[in-house]
C-alpha cells in the first residue's frame, strides 16, 4: 500500500498535520468554556426576532453589497477571461484573489472610510480575480470543434459569440450563482470591519451576551443562504441588479485628502518617508521581516497544515451521512441540514464565536475550518458517491465505507482536499484578526498602530505565501494525476 | 478552382506514425471517397487536407463541430459567419433574420428536419444532429466540401437522399465513407487507406465491391 502515491501523500500530510499540532498552541483558556457555550445554543434555540430592530436592515445591506460586488467582479473578471492567455494578466488575477476580502476591506477602510465603495470594492476585487481564472477555464474546455469548421474570415466577435460562448453560457452561469452564495457570506463578515452587514450586528449582540439575537442573526443568515435558489431567480436577477446599488446606504463621505495622503504617505515604509536612507530601510524590512513577517507565515502554516488534515477528518466523516448508500431517508435529511449549516456559516464568524467561547488559540480556528470546509467537501463528495452503482450483493456498514466507497472516492476527495488548501491558507491567514498570531493579526495590530507601510508590506508576503501554497497544490494534484473537474465548486 | 496538390502528408501520434508519407492530387469537378478500416487513418487524412485548403473547403468532421446550445438554424448559419459584418451576426444571433431563413428552411425541409429548426442541438437525435451539420457545409457553399462519415447514424433510404444532395451541392469533394456500397455509387474515384498509406486509388466505374473489401 506504502507504494501508491496517494498513500503515500497522504501519510505525509498526516504527519506534518501531526507535529504543527504538538507545535501549535491548542488550549482552551476561558475558565467557563462549556456553560458558554450551552449558552448560546440555548440563544440558538430560543432566537429573538424582533429585539433588534436594525436586523431587517443589516440583512438588505449584506445582500445589497453582494450583489454589487459580485457582479462587479464577475464583469471585470469575464473582460479578463479574455485576455487571460497574457502572462502579466495571470499573475495579476493570482495576486488580487491571494489577498483576502477582509484585508482589501481594512486597505480601503483607510482611505475611502465608512462609504459603500470600500464594501463593494473588497468584494469585487478579489472576485474578479476568481473569475477571471474560473471563466478562462470553463471557455478553454469547450468542445474546439464547431470554432474549427468555421468558415476562414469569420470575425473574432462572431467567432465568440455563436462558438464559444452559447455552449459555455450554463456553466458560467452556474458558477457566478455559486459564487453569489460566496458573496453573501463574504458581505455578511464584511460587518466584522465595521460595514452595516449582519457580521457587525452579530458581533456586537454577542460581545453584549444577548445570545437570543445572535440566535436570530445566524438563523436568518441561513435561511437567507438556504432560500437563495428561490428568491435569487434568474428572471429577477437583473432587478436585483439595478436595485442593489441604493440599498447599500449612504456611509460616510470619502475625504479624498485621506486617499491621495494614503498613497503619497502612509504605504511608503517609514524611514524612506523620513528620508533615513538605505541603510535604515535594509533595518527596518529586517526587523519586520523577523519580529513579524516570519512568526506569522510560521503559525500561518502551522494552523493551515492542522486545519487540512482536520479538514479531511470531518470530510471522510460526513459524507456518509448524506451518501445514498448509508442510512434511510430521515438519517440523510438530517445529514443534509448539517452540512448546510457546516458550509453557509462563514469560517470567520464560526472562529469569532469558538474564540469568544474557549479563548484565544489555534483550536477555535482550527475547529471553525475544519467545520466549513469539511461541509463543503462532505457535500461534493457525497454527492459523488451517490453516482457509484454498488452491485446487489455489496456489504453493508464500515465494510461498504471502507472496501467500496473509499477507494472510489478518495481520488476526487484528494483533489477537492488540495484545492481548498489555498482556500484554508487565505482564511487562517484572516482570522489573526481575532487575535490568532497568524499573518492577520501582525496585518491588523499593524493598522492599529496607523503604520499602513507595515500593513500593507505584510498583506503583500501573505498574497506571495499565498500563490506559493497554490502553486505547491497544482504540483501535488499533478503529481497524483488528480483529475479536477472542480472549477464549478472547488473554490 | 484549382487543382490540390497534397505532397509528403504524414502525421505521427505520440512517437508513432500513423499517416503517410503519400502524396494526393485532387482534380475540380473530382468526388473522391475515402475507404479503409476504422483506424485505417482516414481521419488524420481528412484533417490534414483540411487544414492545406481551409480557405475553399467546408468541413462536416466526424464529431460534426456543432454548438449544443445554438439552435438547428443558428448551427447551420455559422457556415457563413465570414460573409456577414459582425452587427449582423450577432443581430442574427438574437433575432433570426428572415433573409436567413429563407435559404436554410427550405434545406433543412429537404434533409427531413425542418421542424426542428428552433431546437437546440443538444436535443436532437444522432441521425438529426448528423444532417444540421451536413446542412451547414450545404449552405457553406465552398468550392469544395471534405466530409467525414457524414451519413454513418443515418439508416438507407435517408443516407441516400442526404449524400445525393451533397452531390449535388458539390462538384469537388473528399468524403471518408465505411459503406462501400454508398462510396461506389456517389464519388468518381475511390482512394483506399491502409496503415497509413494508399492502398487503391482508381475510378470508381472500374471498381466492385469485391474490390474493396481486402481493405478491411
Amino acid at each position: 500500500m506504502l507504494a501508491s502515491p496517494t498513500v503515500r501523500v497522504t501519510l505525509i500530510v498526516t504527519v506534518v498535520g501531526i507535529l504543527c499540532a504538538f507545535l501549535g498552541d491548542l488550549a482552551i483558556t476561558t475558565v467557563n468554556p462549556w456553560q458558554d457555550l450551552k449558552d448560546l445554543f440555548l440563544g440558538v434555540v430560543t432566537p429573538d426576532f424582533f429585539s433588534i430592530d436594525q436586523v431587517g436592515v443589516a440583512l438588505l445591506r449584506t445582500v445589497a453589497f453582494a450583489f454589487v460586488g459580485v457582479a462587479l467582479g464577475s464583469l471585470a473578471g469575464f473582460l479578463l477571461s479574455l485576455v487571460f492567455g497574457s502572462r502579466v494578466i495571470r499573475i495579476g488575477c493570482a495576486f488580487v484573489r491571494a489577498i483576502h476580502e477582509l484585508f482589501w476591506a481594512l486597505i480601503f477602510l483607510q482611505f475611502f472610510g465608512f462609504h459603500p465603495l470600500t464594501g463593494v470594492l473588497a468584494i469585487a476585487i478579489p472576485y474578479a480575480g476568481i473569475f477571471a481564472k474560473v471563466y478562462s477555464e470553463i471557455l478553454e474546455e469547450n468542445d474546439p470543434t464547431p470554432e474549427r469548421v468555421l468558415p476562414e474570415g469569420t470575425g473574432r466577435l462572431a467567432r465568440f459569440l455563436y462558438a464559444r460562448i452559447p455552449d459555455a453560457l450554463p456553466h458560467l452561469v452556474t458558477y457566478t450563482s455559486y459564487r453569489l452564495e460566496c458573496g453573501l457570506r463574504s458581505s455578511a463578515i464584511l460587518g466584522f470591519v465595521g460595514l452595516p452587514t449582519l457580521g457587525f450586528y452579530l458581533e456586537s449582540s454577542f460581545s453584549q451576551g444577548y445570545y437570543s439575537e445572535v440566535g436570530a442573526i445566524l438563523i436568518l443568515f441561513y435561511v437567507l443562504i438556504a432560500t437563495l435558489r428561490h428568491w435569487a431567480r434568474p428572471r429577477l436577477i437583473p432587478a436585483y441588479l439595478v436595485a442593489a446599488p441604493f440599498f447599500l446606504g449612504d456611509g460616510l463621505p470619502i475625504v479624498w485628502g485621506n486617499v491621495s495622503r494614503f498613497f503619497t504617505q502612509d504605504i511608503v515604509p517609514a524611514p524612506i518617508r523620513d528620508g533615513d536612507g538605505l541603510g535604515a530601510l535594509g533595518d527596518w524590512l529586517t526587523q519586520l521581516l523577523l519580529n513579524e513577517a516570519l512568526p506569522g507565515i510560521w503559525n500561518t502554516l502551522l494552523l493551515t497544515q492542522i486545519a487540512l488534515v482536520c479538514t479531511g477528518l470531518v470530510t471522510l466523516i460526513a459524507f456518509p451521512l448524506i451518501s445514498r448508500h448509508f442510512g434511510n431517508r430521515v438519517s440523510r435529511g438530517g445529514g443534509h441540514v448539517l452540512l448546510v449549516i457546516a458550509r453557509s456559516t462563514p469560517e470567520y464568524m464560526l472562529a469569532y464565536i469558538l474564540l469568544q467561547l474557549w479563548g484565544p488559540s489555534m483550536l477555535p480556528a482550527v475547529v471553525a475550518l475544519a467545520l466549513h470546509n469539511g461541509g463543503i467537501i462532505g457535500h461534493l463528495i457525497g454527492r459523488r458517491s451517490n453516482e457509484i452503482q454498488l452491485r446487489p450483493d455489496a456489504p453493508s456498514g464500515f465494510n461498504r465505507y471502507s472496501y467500496e466507497l473509499i477507494p472510489r472516492v478518495y481520488p476526487p476527495f484528494l483533489a477537492f482536499l488540495f484545492y481548498r488548501w489555498e482556500i484554508i491558507m487565505r482564511e487562517t491567514a484572516i482570522l489573526g484578526i481575532l487575535g490568532i498570531h497568524t499573518l492577520g493579526f501582525y496585518v491588523d495590530s499593524a493598522i492599529q498602530e496607523i503604520r499602513f507601510d507595515r500593513a500593507i508590506l505584510l498583506i503583500l508576503v501573505t498574497a506571495l505565501l499565498n500563490i506559493a501554497i497554490d502553486v505547491t497544490s497544482r504540483r501535488v494534484r499533478r503529481y497524483l494525476r488528480l483529475q479536477t473537474r472542480v472549477t464549478c465548486e472547488g473554490h | 478552382m484549382d487543382a490540390v496538390h497534397l505532397r509528403n502528408l504524414s502525421a505521427a501520434y505520440g512517437g508513432q506514425q500513423v499517416l503517410g508519407p503519400l502524396s494526393l492530387q485532387i482534380q475540380p469537378g473530382e468526388r473522391i471517397g475515402l475507404v479503409g478500416r476504422s483506424g485505417a487513418g482516414k481521419s488524420t487524412l481528412l484533417n490534414l487536407l483540411y487544414d492545406q485548403v481551409r480557405d475553399r473547403a467546408a468541413l462536416v468532421p466526424q464529431e460534426q463541430g456543432l454548438v449544443q446550445a445554438l439552435s438547428v438554424f443558428h448551427n447551420v448559419y455559422m457556415g457563413r459567419l465570414n460573409h456577414y459584418s459582425a452587427w449582423y451576426n450577432l443581430l442574427n444571433l438574437l433575432w433570426p433574420q428572415r433573409r436567413e431563413l429563407a435559404v436554410i428552411e427550405p434545406l433543412l425541409e429537404r434533409l427531413g428536419i425542418g421542424k426542428k429548426r428552433r431546437s437546440p442541438v443538444a436535443q436532437l437525435s444522432g441521425g438529426q444532429k448528423q444532417r444540421t451539420a451536413v446542412a451547414r457545409a450545404l449552405f457553406q457553399n465552398a468550392p469544395m466540401l471534405l466530409a467525414d462519415e457524414p451519413v454513418s447514424a443515418l439508416d438507407g433510404p435517408l443516407a441516400h437522399v442526404v449524400m445525393g444532395f451533397m452531390t449535388e451541392a458539390y462538384d469537388t469533394s473528399v468524403v471518408a465513407l465505411h459503406d462501400i456500397d454508398l462510396a461506389l455509387a456517389y464519388t468518381t474515384r475511390i482512394v483506399g487507406i491502409q496503415d497509413g498509406q494508399i492502398a487503391l486509388d482508381a475510378p470508381s466505374h472500374t471498381l466492385s465491391p469485391a474490390d474493396i473489401l481486402p481493405l478491411y
